[in-house]
């Protein structure tokens, strides 16, 4: 071995580490959502790529960077997660797996191809003005734009973490999760509750999206992949724990990136999955997740 | 009691008659259709008799395979690689599909049984398979890569070889249509039939009452595998071509999913009901947004009826009308 390979191998994985809390971000907002109301969303992956598609258009034709359009991006996900929640999700809470995937399914195909009619099938990007910057470290280069999308999903994921454990409705919720017929009993609203859940998870992914667009440029196919690759990293982290969904995050951000290297770029996503096969077969509950649950 | 005498003991008479007239209207079919119409119909009878086979494990056994496409794709890939590098008919080369796909779900059963997985988990395990093997045979240079798997087109009528035009395609998917649904009928009617059932509506109860669970559970993965590698077979050679982007896709599992879904999960007519609605449905959409020129808007369309229908017929299409017209065939 080489110092030459020591150190593409260090560089790849200092890069899937930074992607990886972008996509711990992303799948942080399924955990929530799971956890808390145990309604698999499906459509995740294609909220994801609104949400891209909104930073993008706020760069377009707003010129807002992607990082400034964000907490913009995060509120109208909120809302309308609220909202979709509240009349469409509601109804589905406690029925069968194979019903609620219908419905998440045809939510899905509505958002994907809303975005193909509007943005069209070309892949969209940004081009920022640190997009060559970079900051080094020693013999390790950081990608500018790679670290403020990794440092801000840090920080996001802090603040959801202040709020379920320091606010009131933060710790209702958890309550909900922890224990719905307790939850009914001592009067909390938790029709309320979930719908604000949903919201919760929605802006989570949309803030991804918007951090991801400064990454990656985007196209309506995207989206199918990321809804998978949510899901590879929640099982592997541990559906319903947030920590998990971070770890996951990471661990497939690398990955990635080492697969990428060692391998072929195409290869990439069988690495993800054949960690996500040997995940479910040893440790079903995900590397975090409590056995039980 | 003979075959005939179960598979038919309790349905009423005209419910026979009915299907007598739909089975004689669809043998002469290709007789009064044209070229437009006799493909749909095999749209339908295809995306029927897969319903069929997905609805065996789901609707039967009640375990979510979110990766049928992993047998449909095994199937028609061993059976076309056979018959493009060594000339060995699809008659011969299904048996090598069947068994390499029904192997294919022993494995995934086995792995998803043993180690208990159920619900999404289980889902995620069966995407996971077939994902891994969509990019692998993206890279096998065997059946081409992610190039494709061409067959060459040949329209002369030839059985033994499978080559030939539409309506020869026509009689072998209603063949297996036909097939699979008697098959459904006499398994539902069969001891591991009630198994199954015992096993969607309470896993544990039933193992307590002394069902061999993870056995009964193991039979309907093959027997779903295996059929749907059939089903892959017949896909690979009428399309004549192959690629691991669409074969293995998980687009394409979904697809196997829906008509059973929609048409009313567990019952024998649901996955024949959803083809037709869900079939119908797309090539009315096909024609409405060629009055619109905006790419996806036959997706949007088709995504608004999905949600329409799961919002207000949750059970499926079937049991509703068979409710409302007193056909009496519910979920069972």
């Amino acid at each position: 071995m080489t110092a030459d390979f020591l150190l593409s191998l260090a560089q790849a994985i200092t890069k899937g580490l930074l992607t990886g809390m972008v996509y711990g971000l992303m799948a942080l907002g399924l955990s929530v959502i799971f956890g808390v109301m145990r309604v698999v969303n499906f459509a995740h992956g294609e909220l994801m790529v609104v949400g891209m598609y909104l930073a993008w258009m706020g760069f377009e034709y707003l010129q807002v960077s992607p990082m400034l359009s964000l907490p913009v991006i995060a509120a109208v996900f909120f809302v309308a997660g609220y909202a979709l929640q509240r009349t469409v999700i509601s109804p589905f809470i406690g029925r069968p797996e194979h019903q609620q995937f219908l419905l998440l399914l045809a939510i899905a195909i509505l958002l994907v191809n809303a975005c193909l009619a509007i943005a069209g099938p070309d892949s969209r990007g940004v081009q920022l003005e640190s997009q060559f910057d970079s900051y080094e470290l020693g013999p390790l280069v950081f990608d500018a734009v790679r670290l403020h999308a990794a440092l801000t999903a840090v920080v996001i994921a802090a603040l959801l973490w202040l709020f379920f454990t320091r606010t009131r409705i933060g710790k209702s919720i958890r309550a909900a999760a922890d224990n719905h017929m307790g939850a009914l009993v001592v009067g909390l609203d938790v029709r309320r509750l979930y719908a604000f859940t949903f919201g919760v998870g929605a802006a989570c992914v949309g803030a991804a999206g918007a951090l991801m667009i400064t990454i990656i440029p985007v196209t309506p196919f995207l989206a199918a992949e990321y809804t998978l690759l949510a899901f590879v990293i929640v099982i592997v982290g541990g559906l319903g724990s947030m920590t998990g969904a971070l770890l996951g995050g990471l661990l497939i951000g690398v990955s990635e990136a080492v697969a990428g290297l060692l391998l072929q770029p195409s290869l990439k996503s069988m690495v993800s999955f054949g960690i996500l096969i040997l995940v479910l077969l040893l440790r079903p509950q995900g590397l975090m997740g409590k056995r039980g649950q | 009691m003979s075959l005939l005498h179960r598979l038919t003991d309790g349905v009423p008479l005209r419910a026979l008659w009915g299907l007598g007239l739909l089975l004689a209207a669809l043998l002469v079919a290709p007789a009064f259709l044209g070229k437009y119409g006799l493909s749909v119909l095999i749209l339908v009878l295809y995306f029927a008799y897969v319903g069929q086979a997905w609805n065996i494990m789901m609707g039967f056994a009640g375990q979510l395979s979110l990766g049928h496409a992993l047998y449909a794709g095994l199937g028609g890939y061993i059976a076309a690689g056979l018959f493009f590098h060594y000339g060995v008919g699809p008659w011969l080369g299904l048996f090598a599909a069947v068994a390499a796909a029904a192997a294919a779900g022993a494995v995934v059963g086995y792995l998803g049984f043993r180690f208990s997985l159920a619900g999404v988990y289980f889902a995620l395990l069966t995407i996971a398979f077939s994902e891994f093997t969509r990019i692998a045979f993206d890279h096998w240079g065997w059946v081409g890569g992610s190039g494709g798997l061409f067959l060459k087109v040949d329209a002369t009528a030839d059985w033994l070889n499978l080559r030939g035009g539409p309506v020869l395609f026509y009689y072998v998917i209603l063949a297996l249509a036909v097939g699979a649904f008697i098959l459904c009928r006499a398994l539902l009617e069969s001891r591991l039939g009630r198994y199954w059932l015992a096993i969607r509506e309470d896993a544990e109860a039933a193992q307590a009452v002394g069902v061999p669970v993870f056995r009964c559970k193991m039979i309907a993965v093959v027997i779903s595998a295996a059929l749907t590698a059939v089903a892959g077979v017949w896909n690979a050679f009428y399309y004549n071509n192959l690629f691991p982007e669409t074969a293995f896709a998980m687009g394409r599992s979904i697809e196997f999913t829906l008509a059973p879904i929609i048409g009313g999960l567990g019952t024998l007519f649901g996955p024949i009901v959803g083809a037709v609605v869900l079939t119908g449905l797309g090539e009315i959409f096909t024609d409405l947004s060629e009055l619109f020129h905006i790419s996806g808007i036959k997706q949007i369309f088709y995504g608004l009826a999905l949600l329409i229908i799961v919002m207000y017929r949750p059970a499926g299409v079937w049991p509703w009308i068979a409710d409302r017209f007193g056909f009496g065939e519910k979920r069972r």
